[in-house]
C-alpha cells in the first residue's frame, strides 16, 4: 500500500513530538561539539510544522512536504533550517502531484532529499553531518523491494548506524569543524535528528 | 546604513548570526561609503543568536536600488540562509553572495560601490579583500615605465598618513575616473582601487607616497590626490 496525504501528515505529526521529546538531547550532542542551538532550533521548526498542519490540510503528499520545508526555512533560525528546508523542498519536487506514494517514490524522495543537503551544504560522507546518516539511508531505501513501510524501516536503520559512525570522526563542516581533532567521541546532532526522523517516519509507515 | 532608495550604487546586505555584529559590520562599512545601503541582518525574529530567512530576504529588496546587491555573511548557516533567499528572488542574477572575510569585505566592498563600481566589481573587491596585507598587484607592467603615465610625489600632511578613513577617501577620490591609478610607498606598491592593499602599505603621516596614474584622466586622478593631501585627508 502507497502512502497519502493524510498519511504523510501523520509521520510529520510523530516526527514533531518525536523532536520536541529529544529537544534536550539535541541540546546536549550540540553543546559539546557546537553551538548548543539544534535541539531548540529543531523543536520550534517542528512546533510550527505542527501549528500548520492544525490550519492547513495539504491535499497531496508532496504539498505536506512543501509546508514542511517552508515552515523549517522560516523558522528554525540555524543550519538546520535550510538544510532541512532544502531536504524537504526537494523530495517535494521528487514526488510531484502523485496523489499516493509507493515504496519506489519514497526512495526517490530521499534521494532527492541527500541530493538537496550536499548541494546546499556542500559536505560529503566522513564529514560528520547528517550527511552520514542520509546517504546510507537513502542506499538502504534503495536495496529494499517492499512496502513503503518496509522502505522506511531499513532507511531508519541504516541512518541510526550511520549516525552512530559519526562519533569517532573529526568533524570538516559546521560549527563543530573549528574544534578539529576534539570534534571526535562525539555523536553528530544533525546526524542524530536525521536518524531520528526517519525512525519517525518508519514508525508511522509501520502504524498506517 | 541608510535604507536603500535610489542611491544609483549597488547595495550590501550583512548576513550574521549576530544582530549587534551584523550592525557593528554595516557601521564600518557605512562610514566608508555615505551613499551606499549596507543593510545588516543578524539574529533570529526572537533576537537570539541565528539567522532569520525572512529578514534576509527583505533586506536584499531593500538594499537593492536597481544596480544590484552583494550579500556578506559570517559563518556557515548564514550563508546557507543567504543562498537560498537569493534563490528565491525573482531574479537571483541580481544578487551575488561572496564568500569573502566579512569585516574587511564589506569595508572593500562598500568604497567600491561608493565609487560606482558594478555588482561583478563590487563582489570581485569584497573576495579580493582579506586579513593579511594586500598583495599589492605584484603582476602588473611597471607603470611608471609606461609613456602616459602621470606622475607625482605626495607628501602625506595628516599625523596617521594612509590610514583606514584616508585610504577610503583616496579610493573613492579617483574610483570614479577612467585611470589606473598605482600607489608606492618604499618597495611596495598599491592599486589606488583597494583600500585595503593601500592601507597594507602603511605609509605614515609625513612621508611621501608616489602616485602613478594612467589612462584617460591620469592627470585628473593624480591632481585629486595632490588635493586631498594638501588638505590633509579632512582629518
Amino acid at each position: 500500500m502507497g502512502c497519502t496525504a493524510s498519511d504523510v501528515v501523520a509521520a510529520l505529526r510523530l516526527a514533531a513530538t518525536v523532536v520536541q521529546e529529544h529537544r534536550d538531547e539535541l541540546v546536549r550532542l550540540d553543546q559539546a561539539i557546537g553551538d548548543a542551538d539544534h535541539g531548540e532550533n529543531m523543536r520550534r521548526g517542528f512546533t510550527a510544522v505542527l501549528s500548520r498542519l492544525d490550519s492547513e490540510e495539504p491535499t497531496s503528499p508532496g504539498k505536506a512536504l512543501k509546508l514542511v520545508a517552508t515552515t523549517l526555512i522560516s523558522t528554525v533560525g540555524g543550519a538546520a533550517g535550510p538544510l532541512y528546508g532544502t531536504a524537504f523542498l526537494r523530495a517535494s519536487a521528487a514526488v510531484g502531484d502523485a496523489a499516493e506514494l509507493d515504496c519506489e517514490a519514497v526512495a526517490k524522495a530521499l534521494q532527492a532529499a541527500l541530493a538537496g543537503v550536499v548541494a546546499r551544504g556542500k559536505a560529503v560522507v566522513g564529514d560528520k553531518t547528517m550527511v552520514d546518516a542520509l546517504t546510507p539511508a537513502v542506499a538502504a531505501a534503495e536495496s529494499v523491494d517492499g512496502s513503503v513501510a518496509a522502505v522506511l524501516s531499513a532507511a531508519a536503520d541504516a541512518a541510526a548506524e550511520g549516525a552512530e559512525s559519526t562519533v569517532p570522526m573529526v568533524a570538516r563542516k559546521g560549527r563543530a569543524s573549528y574544534l578539529g581533532e576534539r570534534s571526535a567521541g562525539h555523536l553528530d546532532p544533525g546526524a542524530r535528528s536525521t536518524a531520528l526522523l526517519l525512525r519517525a517516519f518508519a514508525d508511522a509507515a509501520a502504524k498506517a | 546604513m541608510t535604507a536603500a532608495s535610489s542611491t544609483g550604487r549597488v547595495g550590501l546586505v550583512i548576513v550574521s548570526h549576530s544582530d549587534m555584529l551584523a550592525n557593528g559590520v554595516a557601521e564600518l562599512a557605512g562610514q566608508m561609503a555615505p551613499d551606499v545601503a549596507v543593510l545588516p541582518v543578524g539574529g533570529t525574529e526572537e533576537g537570539t543568536l541565528g539567522t532569520d530567512y525572512g529578514s534576509v530576504v527583505e533586506a536584499l529588496a531593500d538594499a537593492d536600488s536597481g544596480e544590484g546587491v552583494v550579500v556578506l555573511y559570517d559563518l556557515g548557516s548564514a550563508k546557507m540562509t543567504a543562498e537560498m533567499a537569493v534563490e528565491s528572488a525573482d531574479d537571483p542574477s541580481r544578487y551575488t553572495v561572496v564568500d569573502a572575510p566579512m569585516v574587511e569585505g564589506a569595508v572593500a566592498a562598500a568604497v567600491a560601490a561608493q565609487g560606482g563600481a558594478s555588482q561583478a566589481d563590487v563582489a570581485e573587491a569584497a573576495e579580493r579583500a582579506s586579513g593579511d596585507t594586500p598583495a599589492a598587484t605584484p603582476s602588473r607592467p611597471a607603470l611608471h615605465l609606461v609613456q602616459d603615465a602621470v606622475s607625482a610625489e605626495v607628501l602625506l600632511t595628516n599625523d596617521v598618513g594612509l590610514h583606514a578613513r584616508p585610504a577610503a577617501l583616496l579610493a573613492r577620490t579617483v574610483a570614479e575616473l577612467d585611470a589606473d591609478v598605482v600607489v608606492r610607498y618604499g618597495d611596495e606598491e598599491a592599486s589606488a582601487a583597494s583600500v585595503l592593499a593601500l592601507m597594507g602599505l602603511s605609509a605614515p603621516g609625513g612621508k611621501s607616497i608616489t602616485v602613478v596614474a594612467t589612462g584617460k584622466d591620469a592627470g585628473e586622478a593624480v591632481r585629486r590626490i595632490e588635493e586631498l593631501a594638501e588638505r590633509g585627508f579632512d582629518d
